[in-house]
């Protein structure tokens, strides 16, 4: 409730789709939903996002897959999962049966692996939108990974818009490793994408010198944790002011509500947390209230009248900008 | 937070816990927030629970080894001091129905663990015999309490300090012959778990191992804990420590595969390793 009594309308869109509130959980860090409703119920959440699925069974990286640096994570997990179909016969349900929003995230090593993946997932209930993992290695240009690059990126993004139903989004996870992000950002709208989500974990090494050996075994590893959230701010800020049409997932270290209200500021619409479950199972739902007081101690009565609040010239933050502006 | 102590090498801290006190059964975990609010370090602490007692509602007492920043915040807490404890996590170890012999080795401070397992056995009437070991001396952990709880109380140190000098599974055979074991359970490093798995197999005795893996959030989500384990249907899979485990039958965890994904794991990297991800 805001100081003078009125509530917050939590309420946003990717694109056509309504979600109830903008805080979803991270793909790759909430499980299968099952791990954390024993905390709180992932209804209460605008969207519960999937680890990426893989088409085939997959073990992941070897261990040690994580190690602890300042204010972050560093993690060679490798997508470990057991694959589509044990996902929609036993994941999907499970959360489709509770009506909880979800957000499918798909991994593939070539254009043809995330089309037959979303081909699978075109028919099945359940699924509010499609997150395309484009961190993954292309096997056909020498584990490249797409995200590094527009063109790569657009083909799997336009292939797999092709095989969703036009109702369901199709949202682009794009990696904050390349020269230029809104380069990238804009191809993937090109390609179709409905919505943009940033940042996946950028690439990080740690070294023990106890053993002198990388902490890993997988030798580097995405950082995800507040120690990226700056460089997660920059990335949606850059591609709002490029694209201010296209709903943007800020990804990348959110903790607080503070951090989640700094996201939408920046031009997000939705925002996602994701290594803050793994220190606080209740990360989320805090999340969600703790942004929902600031809005209303802020005057805000609407989610949306915040998204982008940040790229307004200094001045115009005016309280009720739309009616004064009549 | 009640009260922290020294006990030799290691930290033991008494939290005033009835949530997780009351649901506890042995084996369980609690994982653990260190550094305070605002904290640099974002991933949980696992802790093996050494025991409950019903005082103040229910009383959770941890057995720590200082290894790092985080521990160490842990070992500066002081009475009344909050922690940010999740929990009880786990599976618990499997209890015999009958009133069996039973073996309890703990190498290190994973014989903490034992204890609230031995109370339940007893209460069971089996039979109790401990083996502990360690380096050295002060990294033996609960010798007395073993000795007073325990039928006999076999103790090793590598340095030979304390006890047989040697390593709990050089006298493991011998504890077994003489008290008849029909089960082992053991908790400590990975290279103990593996030398007393082997003696069971030799002595076709079921063991249950209690694992220590390092974790990131102990609830299952996190995906960093795992480890190669056989299941029922004789596939190994990439199992997590926290929500499968920690506890699991010895035989059935490929102690020489961890660390490695077994290439006939299910999922195994195979033909294209690059298509390895992060």
């Amino acid at each position: 409730m805001s100081p003078d009594g009125r509530s917050v309308d939590m309420s946003t869109y990717i694109t056509h789709v309504e979600l109830a509130n903008p805080v979803i959980t991270a793909a790759g860090c909430a499980g299968t939903g099952r791990e954390l409703a024993p905390f709180f119920d992932l209804g209460r959440l605008g969207a519960h996002t999937t680890r990426s699925i893989t088409m085939a069974p997959r073990a992941g990286r070897p261990t040690p897959r994580m190690t602890e640096t300042p204010s972050g994570l560093l993690n060679a997990v490798g997508l470990p999962g057991p694959g589509i179909e044990v996902f929609l016969d036993r994941e999907l349900p499970w959360l489709a049966q509770r009506s909880i929003r979800t957000i499918v995230s798909i991994g593939g090593g070539s254009v043809a692996e995330y089309t037959a993946l979303a081909r699978r997932l075109a028919g099945a209930p359940g699924v509010t939108a499609v997150e395309v993992n484009l961190a993954c290695p292309n096997i056909e240009d020498r584990g490249r990974v797409f995200a590094r690059d527009g063109a790569a990126s657009a083909e799997v993004v336009a292939s797999v818009r092709t095989v969703i139903p036009d109702d369901v989004p199709v949202v682009a996870k794009l990696s904050p490793d390349v020269t230029d992000i809104v380069t990238v950002a804009a191809a993937c709208a090109q390609g179709g994408a409905d919505a943009l989500s940033m940042i996946n974990n950028p690439l990080g090494m740690s070294i023990d010198t106890d053993t002198m050996r990388p902490a890993l075994a997988a030798v580097s590893g995405g950082l995800s944790g507040p120690a990226v959230r700056p460089l997660a701010v920059r990335c949606v800020w850059q591609v709002y002011n490029a694209l201010p049409l296209v709903p943007i997932i800020g990804v990348g270290g959110v903790t607080t509500g503070r951090d989640a209200l700094e996201m939408i500021l920046a031009g997000a619409c939705a925002v996602a947390v994701g290594t803050a479950l793994f220190h606080d199972p209740l990360a989320a739902v805090r999340i969600l209230k703790e942004l929902e007081e600031l809005l209303a101690a802020r005057g805000i009565h609407r989610l949306a009248d915040a998204v982008g609040r940040a790229h307004r010239p200094p001045g115009s933050g005016s309280r009720h900008l739309e009616e004064s502006s009549l | 937070m009640l009260t922290t102590r020294r006990v030799d090498a290691y930290h033991a801290l008494t939290v005033v816990a009835p949530g997780i006190a009351e649901r506890y059964r042995p084996g369980h975990f609690v994982s653990v927030a260190v550094g305070g609010p605002g904290t640099p370090m974002v991933t949980r602490r696992a802790l093996a629970v050494h025991d409950v007692k019903p005082d103040y509602g229910g009383t959770v007492d941890f057995v720590i080894a200082v290894s790092g920043p985080g521990t160490a915040w842990l070992a500066d807490r002081r009475a009344r001091d909050t922690l940010d404890l999740v929990g009880p996590l786990g599976r618990a170890f499997p209890l015999p129905r009958d009133p069996v012999n039973c073996v309890l080795v703990g190498g290190e401070y994973g014989s903490a663990t034992l204890f609230g397992l031995a109370d339940v056995l007893l209460r069971r009437h089996c039979r109790v015999d401990f083996v502990l070991g360690a380096a050295s001396a002060d990294r033996v952990f609960g010798a007395l309490r073993a000795r007073r709880m325990g039928e006999t109380a076999t103790l090793t140190t590598e340095d030979g300090s304390l006890g047989l000098r040697g390593r709990v599974a050089d006298v493991l055979p011998g504890v077994i012959a003489d008290v008849r074991a029909d089960v082992i359970y053991a908790c400590g490093p990975m290279g103990m778990l593996r030398g007393v798995t082997a003696v069971g197999i030799e002595f076709d005795i079921p063991v249950q191992v209690a694992v220590e893996e390092a974790m990131a959030c102990g609830i299952g989500v996190c995906m960093t804990c795992v480890l190669p384990v056989i299941g029922d249907d004789g596939v190994t899979r990439m199992v997590r420590a926290c929500a499968e485990g920690p506890v699991f039958r010895g035989e059935r965890v490929r102690f020489d595969d961890i660390g490695t994904i077994p290439f006939d794991a299910l999922g195994a990297p195979g033909g294209g390793s690059a298509r390895n991800v992060t």
